[in-house]
């Protein structure tokens, strides 16, 4: 897919979206007005952009716990993901889902998910759908280092092989399975993994947007052309805790900073376009602007919002007791 | 009407349905069977031959062999749910669901309330459940009432031919996800079972039999197991309500507390491990809600709490069987409250 200066703007609008919803989240969770957990997903950013700007509403992709960037590359609202993330009646799970159970169905979002490789079966069968029903979508899992050891996604590879699905599996590699290294963790590689179970893998540098883009656009017109699935490996690197309250004391001293001084993959897409005069400055600090006002806008609707009422505790379920 | 065996009976209702709605897939290990090889191909049709002959029907397309990865396929049973497919997955034996009961209870059972109502997932996992086949500890198991614990899952218990075809029929129609427990032993019963297509409703218990002195309230195969019971106690006086919940979940605790109302004793006849099981769970139901209609404690038949042995003297004697139902009743009959004392 070639990129106009639309698509270069709805990139750089979508990263910087995620990154000041994240960014604010880090702050807002510290006040403890936000119930229970969250995961962040601040860094890694190219690798939901770059992906899911090659889908549209007929592609399903499936999140992680660590889900809201994929949720916001995806489309969906930005007020509805904090309102849910608040516990809010008018939270697009209707405030039942929380941070890690997002999910709009009518834009191919099957939801984040608390159990880490819970999504790759899951996209193993919306992939069938889309073969069985002829529907032309793909569909895309979102996937850990933590979760690349996970029997589920073993499966899943190989039964998307055998039954040569319209699938993708991107692995986002951290570095870091919570609080332990993927280098400790990861047996033989997950290149070989893919090569294993008979599908290619793309290696990636997910700090690079245009990385991620241009590899994620191969896969899915693989997927799409009937060819079968593929895999992703992203290396990108978290910028918080596995959840907020984690104090990163298994990082290096420095680690965060130095890869933020060097590798962000915001700053690196903004001097890209820059200096090859695609975009200019000025435009990029006005998206900044609006991504950080449409977040503030975001969280003043959150925290005025109602929670459910005592009714909804019985909705949306079979109950007889 | 003609009879037809209770195999049949769900084979009918596959095909039936599979006819008249075509996002309906089979998946499953061998539930046609010789995918790739050189041989015959729908050489099983189920390892006990359930789904033979919906292949050359259907297809490959419609009837999906699956490789033996129970979490893969039973999470894209509930992916494929969720996105426009109505699925029926095969678990060939329910003691299976240990490798595959996240995708079953974390995923699938979740979707409609987690995300607020904006999700359905329509979909069958048809599973073998039962003692009483020689297939030992981990092919004989019951395993409902786990399924039975779980918010937003559907559970469905067939007791004959004809409550299999009609339950599998709206467990298919159904629009959240739905456990099918067939009993193993009950693959060559023969029943009258309609020619065309009829959905029972869910939550609806069956009356097998009408009786003055005490209720059973029996679960799965235990069904016929009680009956037979009670034709027994019956020439000898004692004449017994039989009560078929059909569901466990959804549970017609309506119908079990009028018949203990009616009766005012009550057996129960269950399968499952004696804990926390659906005899424990109606038990609790009853004392809750209709203690004073009690003549008699309750009285539960199941077997011990130990796992399904192997050799056959030992499986029979695990299983609840006609001989202990009737202990159970003629005890209940007897009680005097004066023994409380």
């Amino acid at each position: 897919m070639q990129m106009n200066r639309a698509d270069l703007l709805h990139a750089y609008r979508t990263m910087r979206t995620i990154r000041e919803f994240e960014e604010r989240l880090h702050v807002e969770f510290a006040t403890g007005e936000i119930p229970g957990f969250v995961h962040l997903y601040a860094g890694e950013e190219a690798s939901a952009v770059g992906v899911c700007m090659h889908l549209t509403d007929r592609d399903k992709i499936a999140s992680t716990h660590r889900g809201h960037g994929h949720c916001i590359a995806k489309g969906v609202e930005v007020q509805g993901m904090m309102s849910e993330i608040y516990g809010r009646r008018d939270g697009v799970c209707g405030g039942k889902g929380g941070s890690m159970h997002i999910a709009d169905m009518s834009k191919g979002m099957l939801g984040a998910n608390g159990i880490v490789g819970g999504g790759p079966p899951l996209i193993c069968g919306a992939a069938l759908t889309a073969k069985v029903l002829k529907t032309g979508g793909v569909a895309v899992a979102f996937y850990g280092d933590g979760a690349s050891n996970q029997g589920t996604t073993l499966e899943s590879l190989n039964l998307a092989t055998i039954w040569k699905l319209p699938a993708v599996f991107v692995c986002e590699d951290n570095g870091y399975a919570e609080a332990t290294s993927s280098s400790y963790s990861v047996g033989g590689g997950q290149a070989k993994r893919a090569e294993g179970f008979g599908m290619p893998c793309y290696e990636v540098n997910g700090f690079d947007f245009f990385a991620v883009h241009e590899a994620a656009g191969v896969a899915i017109e693989r997927a799409r052309n009937g060819d079968g699935p593929s895999m992703l490996h992203v290396r990108l690197a978290r910028y918080f805790g596995h959840f907020e309250g984690d104090a990163t004391t298994y990082r290096a001293p420095g680690e965060v900073d130095r890869i933020r001084a060097e590798h962000d993959c915001l700053r690196r897409f903004r001097r890209v376009v820059t200096e090859a005069s695609l975009l200019d400055s000025g435009e990029l600090d006005a998206v900044d602007r609006a991504a950080a006002e449409a977040v503030e806008l975001s969280v003043r609707g959150a925290k005025a919002g109602v929670p459910p009422g005592d009714a909804d505790l019985l909705t949306d379920v079979y109950v007889a007791y | 009407m003609s009879k037809k065996s209770y195999r049949a009976a769900i084979n009918e209702a596959l095909r039936q349905e599979m006819r008249r709605d075509p996002t309906i897939v089979l998946m499953g290990e061998d539930v046609a069977g010789g995918a790739g090889a050189p041989g015959e191909q729908d050489a099983w049709g189920g390892v006990l031959g359930v789904t033979k002959g919906l292949l050359g029907e259907f297809g490959r397309e419609r009837v999906l062999d699956t490789p033996l990865s129970e979490s893969a396929y039973i999470g894209a049973a509930a992916g494929a749910a969720a996105t426009g497919l109505r699925p029926v997955a095969e678990l060939m034996f329910v003691d299976f669901v240990g490798v595959c009961f996240d995708q079953i209870f974390n995923q699938a059972a979740k979707f409609r309330y987690m995300f607020g109502g904006n999700a359905r997932t329509p979909m069958v996992i048809r599973t073998m459940y039962g003692a009483g086949f020689r297939a030992a500890s981990q092919h004989s198991q019951c395993l409902y009432p786990l399924f039975t614990h779980i918010p937003g899952l559907k559970v469905v218990l067939p007791s004959s031919a004809y409550e299999a075809k009609g339950l599998l029929i709206q467990s298919i129609r159904d629009d959240d996800p739905v456990i099918f427990l067939e009993n193993k032993m009950q693959y060559d019963e023969e029943d009258e079972v309609p020619d065309e297509a009829y959905p029972i409703p869910f939550g609806e218990a069956n009356l097998t039999r009408e009786g003055g002195d005490v209720t059973i309230v029996a679960f799965g195969r235990m069904v016929k197991i009680a009956n037979e019971a009670a034709d027994r106690l019956e020439k000898q006086g004692i004449s017994c309500t039989v009560l078929d919940p059909r569901t466990v979940s959804p549970l017609d605790t309506d119908a079990i507390l009028e018949c203990v109302q009616e009766t005012g004793r009550l057996v129960i006849v269950d399968e499952a491990s004696p804990r926390c099981n659906m005899a424990t769970d109606v038990s609790a139901l009853v004392a809750q809600e209709a203690f004073g209609a009690l003549k008699a404690p309750i009285r539960m038949v199941c077997p011990p709490h130990v796992p399904v042995p192997f050799a056959p003297n030992l499986e029979d004697l695990y299983v609840p069987n006609a001989d202990r139902v009737e202990a159970a009743v003629r005890a209940v009959m007897g009680f005097k409250a004066r023994e409380l004392a």
